[in-house]
């Protein structure tokens, strides 16, 4: 693997990442709990497409095989996806919706923060704007794990619940593989160890203060989203986005 | 054009000599065209009208959104799915700031909304069709937002200054979104196959009529138009707009190579307008009772938001009484 093409695989993780969320995200048009909700969700769902956006213009370009942006998003299969597996999950309940959202936002926050220092200069400007983006929808997720943990007995049970159910997505999240490793190498990506530990000292913060349990660090992680391997979700979530560019092939302009 | 046939209350129009002097002085300011003011006095029809008006205008922002959220998942590429996105959060900040216009005059925004999931208010029929293919994306932006502008770029003119101030802003970004909607509509029909073509005039088809019902019915049976025309609520009445609608848009259709299902649409020199068909009344009747494509998905899945959200918004409540508390113990 050279630097490149650990880099055109780093980008397609976090544009990937960024487009199956704000995918998600939009799924709740008109259903989110309050109407200052759907303002805020579509907010962070336009930020995480626009940055998804200048990820895989990066990424295309880098790949240079004559596809684009949008070919990347619409006719590559679930298997060449690289997204976390935490973002295909499903909105189930808002507790479900808020405590991934929480999740991501942390690991979000503390890469695109380093990522801010890059040595590539493409990645640091993308960076730089989207960390303020990321900034704001931590802010605003780790203000709903508190009320809702700290809220009423049915918010507290709830967001336990949904921690308790995703927990099992977050090792995804912190532990490195090779294309981490060689990032970090390269001097663009996060140093693992530093991004491990910031993950778990913000998430450990938030929950204490939310008065929630978070789980054990050795848990048993279901993985494998960086390589392609997702959960059954993110074949239907593509089916659904991808439908108009695959039933029409023809079609060159929208 | 978010309101329809709102109830005012009166059956006949007072004559100056037959009001009190409080009404008087109201009904001198507006005929001065001074806005009046929340903190105003307003007789309470006034009142009851424009909360009845600004609560449907902002239900059916909200409901707007579900049609368009039907289509946000599958746009086609990023560029479109980005402008989806921000048209519908657009909605919802008018939603807000309709509801806030709206609680100046005293209504209570979670009382409306109860009435708008019982089926005591209404929303604008438009949102009972289904959006059925991708063109459809564009055509609600021209057509819908079309006919929306039309009437509130008179409402910026309305008698009651929050109400036309809100209007003001929203104009802006429905012409941005009505912008927006044809050039969907431009770039399928000169680049696209025959299939998008096929697309855009469906769309057409199908949403045509729909719009021209969103201006409520004739004049003449429009029996509280009258009194919202002279409180100055509604500047127009919706024969006029309907036509100014028709006259600025079958340009554009033809510029678009399109064609709408009324074989009676021609142009009419002497009048200087375009003539067109009867509307089925019958249908728009239907739809405004309930019996549309989609009036009952559209108020369920609403309802079902609000509803299953209880538990959030009640969470908020507790946590920040609970913070409060604490701040007040530690002080």
């Amino acid at each position: 693997m050279t630097q490149q093409e650990a880099l055109q695989e780093y980008l397609l993780r976090l544009a990937d990442s960024d487009m199956i969320l704000g995918q998600r995200l939009s799924e709740l048009t008109g259903k989110a709990p309050a109407v200052e909700e759907e303002l805020a969700v579509m907010n962070v769902a336009l930020d995480l497409v626009g940055q998804a956006r200048n990820w895989y213009e990066y990424a295309a370009e880098l790949i240079d095989d004559g596809r684009d942006a949008d070919k990347l998003v619409f006719l590559r299969d679930a298997h060449n996806y690289r997204n976390l597996l935490m973002v295909e999950q499903p909105n189930d309940d808002y507790a479900v919706t808020t405590a991934r959202q929480f999740f991501f936002d942390v690991w979000h926050y503390f890469t695109l923060k380093s990522l801010v220092n890059a040595s590539d200069e493409r990645v640091a400007t993308i960076a730089a704007k989207a960390v303020k983006e990321a900034t704001y929808h931590l802010r605003r997720s780790s203000e709903w794990v508190k009320r809702m943990g700290d809220g009423t007995e049915e918010s507290h049970r709830r967001i336990q619940d949904a921690f308790n159910l995703l927990w099992r997505f977050t090792g995804e999240l912190v532990t490195p593989d090779d294309v981490d490793q060689a990032m970090f190498k390269a001097g663009i990506g996060p140093d693992p160890e530093q991004l491990k530990q910031d993950w778990f000292g913000m998430v450990r913060e938030v929950a204490a203060q939310a008065t929630l349990t978070v789980g054990e660090e050795d848990a048993w992680m279901y993985m494998g989203g960086k390589r392609g391997e997702h959960t059954e979700h993110l074949g239907h979530i593509l089916a659904v986005m991808q439908f108009l560019p695959r039933a029409y092939p023809d079609a060159t302009t929208w | 054009m978010y309101a329809q046939m709102v109830e005012t209350g009166t059956k006949r129009l007072k004559t100056l000599e037959e009001m009190s002097p409080e009404e008087r002085d109201f009904q001198e300011k507006v005929d001065a065209e001074t806005k009046i003011e929340a903190k105003n006095w307003m007789p309470d029809g006034y009142r009851k009208t424009l909360i009845r008006q600004i609560s449907q205008h902002a239900h059916s922002e909200i409901v707007g959104m579900l049609p368009e959220g039907n289509w946000v998942t599958r746009a086609p590429t990023l560029k479109r799915k980005l402008q989806l996105m921000a048209k519908i959060q657009d909605e919802a900040g008018h939603g807000l700031y309709l509801y806030s216009a709206m609680e100046t005059l005293g209504a209570d925004r979670d009382e409306e909304i109860q009435k708008l999931h019982d089926g005591k208010a209404k929303y604008s029929s438009i949102f009972n069709y289904p959006t059925l293919n991708w063109a459809d994306m564009g055509a609600v932006g021209w057509l819908v937002d079309g006919a929306a502008i039309v009437n509130q770029v008179v409402l910026q003119r309305t008698s009651y200054g929050p109400y036309s101030r809100a209007m003001v802003r929203i104009c802006k970004e429905e012409s941005f979104h009505q912008r927006q909607g044809y050039q969907i509509l431009l770039d399928m029909m000169r680049e696209g196959t025959q299939e998008q073509k096929d697309m855009v005039q469906d769309a057409i088809n199908r949403l045509w009529w729909p719009a021209l019902m969103m201006f409520g019915p004739h004049d003449d049976e429009s029996p509280n138009s009258q009194q919202s025309m002279v409180w100055k609520i509604k500047r127009k009445s919706n024969d006029e707009l309907r036509q100014m609608f028709i006259d600025q848009t079958i340009p554009q259709l033809e510029f678009l190579g399109c064609t709408v299902p009324d074989p009676d649409l021609k142009w009419n020199e002497e009048r200087g307008h375009y003539d067109f068909g009867e509307i089925n009344w019958k249908e728009f009747y239907d739809v405004l009772k309930g019996d549309g494509p989609c009036n009952r998905e559209r108020v369920a899945t609403r309802k079902k938001a609000i509803d299953e959200g209880a538990w959030v918004r009640e969470a908020a409540v507790a946590y920040a009484a609970k913070q409060k508390q604490r701040a007040e113990k530690a002080a």
